[in-house]
């Protein structure tokens, strides 16, 4: 029996921390704060251990390790002092899986209506997996895609399904 | 004369291997194809003409056609949940061991009872159902309709689930290449050298279409191309893959055929393609046109291409003695492919006074006889071809000669396969020269930027010869549209237009007589068109048969809309993923394998799923949820509250935000306390209810309902961004951050104590609609103070990765006090006795707060609020609107939900006036007696009034009208 | 299935990754309305054939509200705006007119 088309693995060591703010106003003391500067519109910025992701004009998404989450929560709010904004930790919120493989692309194709083979780097792309939300990024040999923690069992299932070996996309 | 062997031709055949033998089986019956056949072809090499029956008359048909546009020879394939009607044998690759089965006949293809409706005929006219079974009325429903239901249907539908698998991809491409014909691979190929993304879709599986079919040397032009195709990078060739519909925005969407009737394979059986294409090129080509000449349904009547297919792809001879009946110069080649593979070709039949084209001439000089002004009169035979009776073209259908043959290849032009370039708005014009519909350059379809998405090239655009080195003269075609011109009734009420839903000529001209005008009408009054094969080969004869019973131009009656699909799609390619577990999204809380884990019997709530109860051995749901209240109410209970809405609401203007989403007021909470608030859309009506927490200064936690968590926030978001956009407010929705555990009972406190942590929950230091924050067994938490139950309650929301730690923890400390879980059953009884409302049992989106008696939740003081305005509308004041109340069943049954109170009268449509209706309606095991709410008409003023309930089975249910609140009306139990 | 630009994040989303929101630019009616100004601002809807103000939320996407000028009827796209505007700015009025020279706005003052 052929490879299944990617590997999917569930990943739980994340934390997550969702920042709200003006990002013209308060960006530098955030990027201080997170580590890591302020990414483009669309973009995702790493350092291998932090990802700071554009989630909308006035939100972010700061993906650490659990551990790390409560100091920099603190950070966070520090650098948002004067400021109207909202920092919240989402560590729990969500469910997070690595898609990796040489047809991991395929895997993408086949849920989200997204050019999954042609997505650069560093872009973060929200968009739908099947029938709910997700969002997704390219990370080394595949992408990563982090949905609701509710959903877990059915990103997993539709994921599963949609890497069966011998499915791959390339024309026949 | 007979059908006779051999049916194979001892060489030839493209694409077949002779040197591999495929079984297959036949309405039982075990026979062998070849490596490359397909079921038409197979069949045919086995002597098989008889395929079907036609779907009214139950007439005997063999194939027509050899492509998509096949009506007649449509099979069952395969076994149980594999099984499918109403499959194409002219497209269906050959697998081993396939089993098929015909349709439509009763007890067999040969022996069909069913046939007896073919003498019935003349009483079976266009319109018979219409116009028969209208009287007397009552008829129609017990009578007729059942027994025409039975009789009806082509093919039977599957009964068992479908074992196989199914999955979609999305694509995307600069240039969609649609056909992978010569004109398709042409156009890729220019469309690559400019440096475009190109998708090329091909609905076979081979390339080239009729190219190498019909041309000398198309097969080394097709494959020149493409070698060139497949060495540049930016171009996906894809075979087997029918785009079978265009929609808006150049949304095309295609089905791949991975495994078709090849299980073993193991992998998805069909791909469903969803293409977002910058633009399309139709290269759809064309298909054949039928004859109308009296009898031309029996089988061994085949369009001139068809038989020319057998012959080249397949090494099969549909018959020994072909007479080839044409308006065109393209049949002629049918009958060189013919005699050259050793067959007779006695008469190529010409309704042009003149042909001397190239083709002719070779036709001519091979020795074949070709007559002008030639047609045929009728053909012989019943179940097959015996031979042919000729007649003048432009006569009236006077035998002058007759002809034995096996065959008659027939071929009335082209028409270009527009149904893309139609799909999504493209308009056609009639062209009067090759007498066709093709697509109008200056009406193509649009796209996003307003300008035109799709090009049809090739024979779809009615170019039907054969491009570069490989194009030859041709003579023009003449429009036939009747076989002979000036054919009588007799003759007209033989030919066949559609050829499975048995609509001849006659048909057309008596619907044109009977005043149905418009091209629509008549499809729908004849069913012309209608059938699997969607008018495919009879719709551009039938407008012609409709123009010339009007009197007008073709082109005046216009064509009937081309919709996708292009070729039926299975139900299970469009559900592709979403079966099974997978059908929907199942959101599933932190506890949810706890849940399963002890007996939960679960219900939908959105797409979550919630434990209704916890049946334990040997109980029934019913019982379950007595036990569970009885339980809260008197010791401790467990609710897994984790689906509520927990939305975060922080900024400067949150405050006054919260005043205009909420009816009352929420800008005045203290922090540290909690607020029940009501939120109503602009028309007044209620859309949500929940408990807000003020958490600090510019910081509000709003709970919603657990449907409402994903509609509040978008609403919440909809107002800050379209409205008040100036507003200083950030919301975020923290619902799956949080585990939420509700602990109720007289022993809550108890309970909580035991496990230890920062916060006192002394009814001093935390009283009712109160919240603190710290830990509870070791786990950071907040606490909030709130009943929904009517008993001393605290809900916990936790870090939902340690929700479950949390409802473990509780359960092993309060075993000697009888903790109990709970479900959503029991929550809504316990709320019912407390009369405390439901959003979507109370509500229904039309009910506004003051209907309910919530008025003290309505701020007078507030200038304004979302519903405000609406609330004050002449009908939301009105005295007459129905209130809440309680119902008190005087029998001690339970009353039905949603049953309604009637009142004095009838209205005017002679129904009984009703002044009421149960909102709510449950067994109060707590009270030992029914409970219920409900909404009546100057409810409140009625008290100890009876109402009546009228049931379906007749009787009269009654039931007084009390105080909604059932239990603890002083609130001294939630207050404890 | 249409393909919308989101102005706020430059996705390219398709139908599916949007909510629709129904006609744009309505002005809110509170308390101190008439029932006249009150029921127009809650029922009547414009249900054009031709050129269209519309809401939509990249819901599946950056969560942003944004407004789109379409053709109803063709289904050509003038170009989607942020929300936060009472009118459709100029350089959408000018892409309408650009292909339609005979449209005229239906509001008074652009500048308002």
């Amino acid at each position: 029996m052929a490879e299944a088309l990617a590997t999917i693995a569930r990943r739980t060591e994340l934390g997550m921390i969702t920042i709200r703010a003006d990002l013209s106003r308060a960006g530098d003391a955030l990027a201080e704060a997170a580590g890591l500067a302020i990414p483009d519109r669309t973009g995702i910025v790493t350092d291998g251990s932090r990802n700071l992701g554009w989630m909308s004009p006035d939100e972010l998404l700061l993906l650490l390790p659990v551990t790390e989450v409560d100091a920099t929560l603190e950070d966070l709010q520090q650098a948002l002092t004067g400021e109207h904004g909202l920092v919240v930790d989402m560590s729990d919120a969500r469910a997070v899986f690595d898609v990796t493989g040489p047809h991991a692309a395929d895997v993408i194709a086949k849920l989200a209506p997204v050019d999954s083979g042609a997505l650069p780097d560093e872009h973060l792309r929200r968009t739908r997996l099947a029938q709910t939300a997700a969002a997704i990024w390219r990370t080394p040999g595949g992408f990563r895609v982090i949905g609701f923690r509710s959903t877990a069992d059915y990103l997993a299932l539709v994921l599963t399904n949609a890497a069966i070996p011998g499915s791959q996309l390339a024309p026949r | 004369m007979t059908h006779t062997p051999p049916f194979r031709l001892p060489k030839g055949g493209r694409l077949i291997d002779r040197a591999f033998q495929i079984p297959f089986r036949f309405d039982g019956r075990h026979l062998r194809g070849l490596t490359g056949d397909t079921l038409a072809s197979a069949l045919l090499a086995n002597g098989q003409m008889l395929m079907g029956r036609s779907f009214k008359y139950h007439r005997p048909r063999g194939p027509v056609a050899s492509g998509v546009e096949e009506p007649n020879a449509l099979l069952g394939l395969g076994q149980g949940g594999r099984f499918e009607p109403n499959q194409r044998a002219t497209t269906t690759p050959l697998v081993h061991g396939m089993i098929t089965r015909s349709q439509n006949c009763w007890p067999s293809l040969d022996a069909d009872v069913g046939a007896v409706n073919n003498w019935l005929s003349p009483v079976f006219p266009a319109g018979f159902y219409y116009k028969t079974f209208i009287h007397p009325r009552p008829f129609w429903k017990h009578l007729f309709e059942p027994i025409i239901r039975r009789s009806a249907g082509l093919g039977r539908a599957p009964t068992d689930p479908d074992p196989d698998r199914y999955e979609q991809a999305y694509d995307f491409a600069d240039t969609v290449v649609v056909g992978g014909g010569i004109a398709g691979l042409t156009a890729a190929r220019d469309a690559a050298q400019a440096g475009q993304r190109v998708l090329v879709l091909e609905q076979e599986g081979l390339w080239g279409g009729r190219t190498p079919v019909d041309h000398e040397g198309g097969q080394a032009v097709i494959d020149a191309l493409l070698s060139d195709l497949r060495g540049r990078s930016n171009v996906t060739l894809r075979r087997n893959t029918m785009a079978t519909g265009l929609y808006d925005h150049g949304y095309l969407i295609a089905r791949e055929a991975l495994a078709d009737h090849d299980p073993n394979q193991g992998i998805p059986r069909q791909r469903l393609w969803r293409i977002r294409a910058g633009r399309v090129i139709a290269a759809t080509g064309a298909l054949e046109r039928p004859l109308a000449f009296a009898c031309n349904d029996v089988p061994g009547v085949m369009l001139a291409s068809a038989v020319r297919d057998f012959i080249t792809n397949h090494g099969v001879a549909p018959g020994q003695r072909i007479v080839v009946v044409t308006n065109n110069d393209d049949a002629y080649r049918t009958a060189l492919t013919a005699l050259a593979a050793g067959l007779d070709v006695p008469a190529i039949l010409d309704a042009r006074p003149v042909a001397d084209g190239d083709l002719p001439r070779a036709a001519r000089a091979a020795g074949i006889t070709v007559l002008n002004d030639a047609g045929i009169a009728k053909v012989k035979g019943h179940r097959h071809v015996e031979g042919v009776a000729l007649c003048v073209q432009s006569g009236e259908g006077k035998v002058m000669d007759g002809i034995d043959c096996d065959v008659v290849a027939m071929s009335g032009g082209w028409s270009p396969v527009v149904h893309l370039y139609s799909h999504c708005g493209g308009k056609l014009a009639w062209d009067e020269e090759q007498a066709m519909f093709r697509p109008d350059p200056d009406r193509p379809p649009l796209g996003a930027d307003g300008t035109g998405n799709v090009t049809a090239i090739g024979a779809a655009n009615g170019d039907l010869r054969c491009a570069g080195d490989l194009e030859r003269d041709e003579g023009a075609t003449m429009p036939v549209w009747v076989m002979p011109a000036r054919a009588p009734y007799k003759l007209r009420a033989k030919m066949w237009l559609d050829f499975q839903n048995d609509v001849k000529v006659t048909d057309v001209e008596l619907a044109a007589r009977e005043g149905y005008a418009s091209v629509e009408h008549t499809k729908r009054y004849t069913t012309l068109g209608m059938a699997t094969d969607q008018g495919k080969l009879s719709n551009i004869n039938g407008l012609a048969v409709l123009s010339n019973a009007l009197n007008q131009p073709i082109h005046a009656t216009g064509t009937t809309t081309f919709r996708p699909p292009y070729t039926p799609l299975t139900l299970a390619t469009i559900a592709a993923e979403a079966k099974g577990d997978a059908f929907q999204p199942l959101r599933k809380t932190p506890m949810h394998s706890w849940h399963e884990a002890h007996g939960a019997s679960f219900e939908p709530v959105g797409q979550w799923r919630r434990p209704y109860a916890y049946p334990r051995a040997g109980e029934d749901r019913h019982a379950a949820v007595n036990r569970e209240i009885l339980a809260v109410r008197k010791g401790v209970g467990t609710l897994d509250a984790s689906t509520l809405g927990k939305i975060l609401v922080k900024g400067p203007d949150a405050g006054r935000f919260l005043d205009m989403l909420y009816t009352n007021m929420m800008s005045t909470l203290p922090v540290g306390k909690c607020r029940y608030g009501l939120m109503c859309n602009e028309n007044g009506f209620l859309m949500d209810d929940g408990v807000v927490a003020r958490l600090a200064d510019d910081t509000w936690l709003c709970h919603t309902t657990t449907g409402g968590a994903d509609r509040i926030h978008g609403h919440m978001e909809d107002w800050l961004q379209c409205e008040w956009w100036d507003w200083q407010v950030y919301t975020a929705n923290l619902t799956e951050q949080f585990a939420q555990i509700a602990v109720a009972g007289p022993q809550a406190r108890t309970l909580l104590e035991r496990l230890g942590g920062s916060i006192d929950l002394s009814a001093g230091a935390l009283p009712f609609m109160t919240w603190a924050e710290g830990d509870i067994a070791g786990i950071p938490a907040r606490i909030f103070r709130i009943s929904f139950s009517g008993e001393l309650s605290y809900e916990i929301a936790v870090p939902a990765n340690r929700g479950l730690e949390l409802w473990e923890r509780l359960h092993d400390a309060g075993r000697d006090l009888g903790i109990t879980p709970y479900g959503t059953e029991a929550m809504h009884v316990m709320r019912a006795e407390k009369g405390f409302i439901m959003i979507g049992d109370e509500t229904d989106g039309t009910i506004i707060p003051q209907d309910l008696g919530l008025d003290w939740a309505i701020s007078k003081k507030k200038a304004d609020y979302i519903g405000k305005r609406a609330q004050r509308r002449t009908h939301m004041t009105d005295g007459k609107r129905w209130k809440l109340v309680g119902l008190e069943s005087l029998d001690g049954r339970v009353l039905p939900d949603g049953a309604y109170a009637v009142a004095e009268g009838v209205n005017a449509n002679g129904q009984r006036k009703v002044q009421g209706r149960v909102t709510s309606s449950y067994h109060s095991p707590t009270l030992g007696r029914p409970i219920a709410m409900g909404l009546v008409q100057h409810g409140p003023a009625r008290m100890g009034q009876v109402l009546e309930f009228p049931m379906p089975s007749g009787e009269v249910m009654k039931a007084r009208i009390t105080d909604p609140v059932f239990y603890d009306k002083e609130g001294s139990r939630l207050n404890g | 299935m249409l393909t919308l630009t989101c102005p706020y994040c430059g996705i390219a989303a398709e139908e599916a990754e949007l909510h629709p929101g129904g006609e744009a630019h309505l002005q809110r009616i509170g308390p101190s309305g008439t029932d006249e100004e009150f029921e127009a601002y809650l029922f009547a809807r414009k249900n054009a054939k031709g050129i269209h103000f519309e809401r939509w939320r990249h819901a599946y996407g950056c969560g942003k509200w944004f407004l789109a000028a379409r053709c109803t009827a063709t289904l050509q796209v003038f170009g989607t705006y942020e929300a936060q505007t009472k009118h459709p700015p100029a350089e959408i009025v000018e892409a309408i007119r650009k292909s339609r020279p005979d449209w005229q706005p239906d509001w008074t003052s652009a500048a308002e």
